[in-house]
């Protein structure tokens, strides 16, 4: 079991402090923890975990097309690092971004009718999984060039400096990432421009260990990812990511030094991917006893023993939630089905911002309009 | 109206539009303090301040991906790229998402921002400093690609750039910076999107754009009075979108078309103009379209192989009569 936490000061990168998780025992467990808020986590993650769990099921009946990376195993990391944004912060994601668009409070249901590729889907089909985005809740897009949502994130974070000083209510923005992302060149520049800049945002990096198939340590000069800000004198911070308390208390504090301070960090949270990179990748790399160690590792499964042994809630009360969660996602998956798909008449409507004299609108083999 | 350079004219409208609109604000490589590698933000760091005339390091991608999380949030940002050559680094950010983030995420969030940049050859800075990669750009959708020649239409363009919701490569050249030209007083907007024919005439059209449509328009002027041949220069202003309805009603009048192009040939602009005029003109032409482009090699330093490079008004002369000739046009 890692420590829930580990710190990197900026002026000392070379000592990383080190910060023991305290587990109490069953009636303190979650110090300080209203019950019905840990029963909303656990809910949150099992809609998550359910969902995505269906989700694989519908891209093999062909419900779903293109690249599809579902959040299994990181359900704390999403749930736990969601709950410390406030409704007015914004969040700029990897392509493994369901559970991070349902936990921001988008309708679970018009995620899967944009995996659906319907007119009611959150990117309105033009998307797909790997391009969420809701301007109302401030998910400003799932992004699949890996790394490309560094810079446009930072960009966010010089908006909200520009518009003024920090403060308790100011907006932050949380720029989540994988680990193998802290390799590309945008992460570098990015984390430059926020720290010159000072920022108010946060570079969540998912560690789930492996970027597709290569591992942190055979890809990453300084695999302790929360350090990597050294360079630019940037705190970081490695948290439990299978622990949801834990994951929202680290990026609770790293979102009141974006707000109050202007001072940009990252957060590393760990956790376990338990199934391949995509919903069509076997993870032959995968040893079995690693499959089952991730098993055991698994977030949800320990979440729920340790709800069960704290008495937050019984298995009757915990069956109840399970029973509403898979009626909720069958209405999604239901609702997705029913949804028109786009006109092809809508091809060009979304083109330009501003109409523009003589764009382009030809279809394949149409002659030029001009003629 | 006052004769001013294109420099001064993109000058004074970065200025206006900071007046205009406090979302506007500048961000580039030594903007500020140096004032711009080409002066074109001189005076205005003193004016405005660093929040808005905003010097970075040398992070292409990263501030110009800056650029567009600030435009997602309401700003306006003008970035200055160096040189366009120095764009490359920052072309995931242009084509994978200033690009896209309209369009792909259907259509709810607009990513008003301008890259302004300088491209082009002739100043001896050899292969990496001297290139004209505007078709990269104008090939992309989501983009809109403006590139004025003169600097009346640098101000008319800018403006009309920055005030757009969709993100623009306004693209400069370097040899134009020192030119003048008549630029009109007070607010003066252009509308991106369509071509100018900056001299009319019968016999022949000559499309082109950028510093080259100087070149051209100089090219024609000499060519009515010397040998009283009378072409008509579309100056394309904006290469996406493209003006196909100017340039196919000057050829369906003329019956007879050169392409002068700073670009390399196989490819470029000239290449496009070409199609579109045979899909678009066909029955009208009395000769096939001819290119006047960059030789195909990198560009090299030494002038002699320098100017045996570059497409000139010598070449472009050469080229007309040809064409002429192959008309029977000069008897």
């Amino acid at each position: 079991m890692p420590p829930a936490q580990q710190k990197s000061t900026a002026r000392a990168p070379a000592k990383a402090e080190v910060k023991s998780g305290k587990v109490g025992k069953t009636n303190s467990a979650f110090p300080g923890e209203p019950a019905d808020r840990l029963r909303d986590y656990y809910r949150q993650m099992q809609l998550i975990r359910r969902f995505e769990e269906r989700t694989a099921e519908m891209y093999q009946r062909a419900k779903i097309g293109g690249y599809c990376h579902l959040n299994l195993g990181e359900e704390a990391t999403v749930v736990g690092t969601m709950a410390a944004m406030a409704p007015h912060d914004y969040l700029f994601t990897t392509y493994r971004e369901h559970g991070y668009a349902i936990a921001r409070g988008i309708e679970p249901r018009r995620v899967m009718a944009e995996l659906f590729g319907r007119t009611t889907g959150v990117s309105h089909g033009w998307g797909g999984s790997m391009h969420l985005y809701d301007v109302e809740k401030r998910l400003l897009g799932g992004y699949a060039i890996v790394g490309g949502q560094i810079p446009p994130a930072t960009g966010a974070a010089l908006a909200i400096a520009y518009k003024g000083p920090g403060g308790p209510d100011s907006e932050a923005v949380v720029c989540q990432l994988g680990d193998a992302t802290t390799n590309i060149g945008a992460w570098h520049e990015s984390l430059n421009l926020a720290a010159i800049w000072k920022l108010p945002i946060v570079f969540l990096i998912v560690n789930n260990h492996l970027g597709m198939g290569t591992t942190v340590e055979r890809a990453s000069g300084e695999p302790d990812l929360y350090k990597r800000g050294c360079a630019f004198r940037m705190p970081g911070v490695r948290v439990d990511g299978n622990d949801v308390v834990a994951s929202r208390d680290a990026m609770s504090e790293a979102l009141r030094l974006a707000r109050e301070e202007r001072q940009p960090s990252i957060v590393e949270a760990t956790s376990w991917r338990l199934r391949g990179h995509s919903v069509v990748d076997p993870a032959s790399y995968r040893t079995k006893e690693e499959v089952q160690r991730l098993h055991d590792l698994d977030a949800l499964s320990a979440y729920r023993k340790k709800l069960l042994a704290a008495g937050v809630f019984d298995a009757d009360q915990m069956a109840a939630i399970d029973a509403a969660v898979e009626t909720e996602v069958n209405a999604c998956i239901e609702f997705a089905d029913e949804s028109p798909h786009p006109s092809p008449d809508q091809l060009f409507a979304h083109a330009y911002a501003t109409p523009v004299a003589n764009a382009p609108h030809e279809l394949p083999g149409d002659p030029l309009h001009v003629l | 109206m006052a004769v001013i350079t294109y420099r001064q004219a993109l000058n004074e409208t970065l200025r206006s539009e900071l007046l205009r609109d406090p979302n506007v604000f500048l961000m580039g490589e030594e903007i500020g303090i140096f004032e711009g590698s080409y002066k074109i933000t001189a005076g205005l760091l003193a004016e405005f301040g660093p929040e808005r005339v905003r010097d970075t390091p040398i992070s292409e991608e990263g501030f110009v991906g800056a650029a567009i999380g600030a435009a997602m949030l309401g700003l306006r940002p003008v970035v200055e790229i160096m040189t366009i050559n120095f764009s490359i680094v920052a072309m995931d950010q242009i084509v994978n998402h200033a690009a896209k983030i309209h369009t792909m995420f259907g259509g709810q969030s607009t990513v008003p921002m301008v890259i302004r940049t300088p491209g082009g050859g002739g100043q001896q800075l050899a292969a990496t400093h001297s290139q004209n990669l505007e078709v990269w750009y104008a090939h992309v959708p989501g983009l809109k690609v403006v590139m004025p020649s003169t600097p009346a239409d640098a101000k008319g363009l800018l403006a009309a750039s920055i005030r757009d919701n969709d993100p623009v490569m306004f693209i400069e050249h370097l040899a134009l910076y020192n030119t003048k030209g008549e630029v009109p007083d007070g607010d003066y907007v252009l509308e991106i999107g369509q071509a100018a024919v900056s001299k009319a005439g019968t016999d022949i059209t000559i499309v082109s754009y950028s510093r080259m449509a100087a070149v051209a328009l100089d090219v024609a002027r000499r060519l009515e009075e010397d040998e009283g041949i009378s072409a008509e220069v579309i100056d394309l202003r904006s290469l996406r979108p493209l003006d196909r309805a100017t340039i196919l009603q000057s050829v369906r009048k003329t019956g007879k078309a050169v392409v002068l192009e700073e670009d390399w040939l196989s490819y470029g602009v000239g290449a496009e103009i070409a199609a579109t005029i045979q899909e678009g003109a066909f029955d009208y032409l009395d000769a096939p379209v001819r290119r006047v482009a960059a030789a195909e090699i990198p560009l090299p330093y030494a002038k002699p192989l320098e100017l045996a490079a570059l497409p000139d008004a010598t070449a472009l002369v050469k080229v007309i009569h040809e064409t002429l000739d192959a008309t029977r046009f000069r008897g």
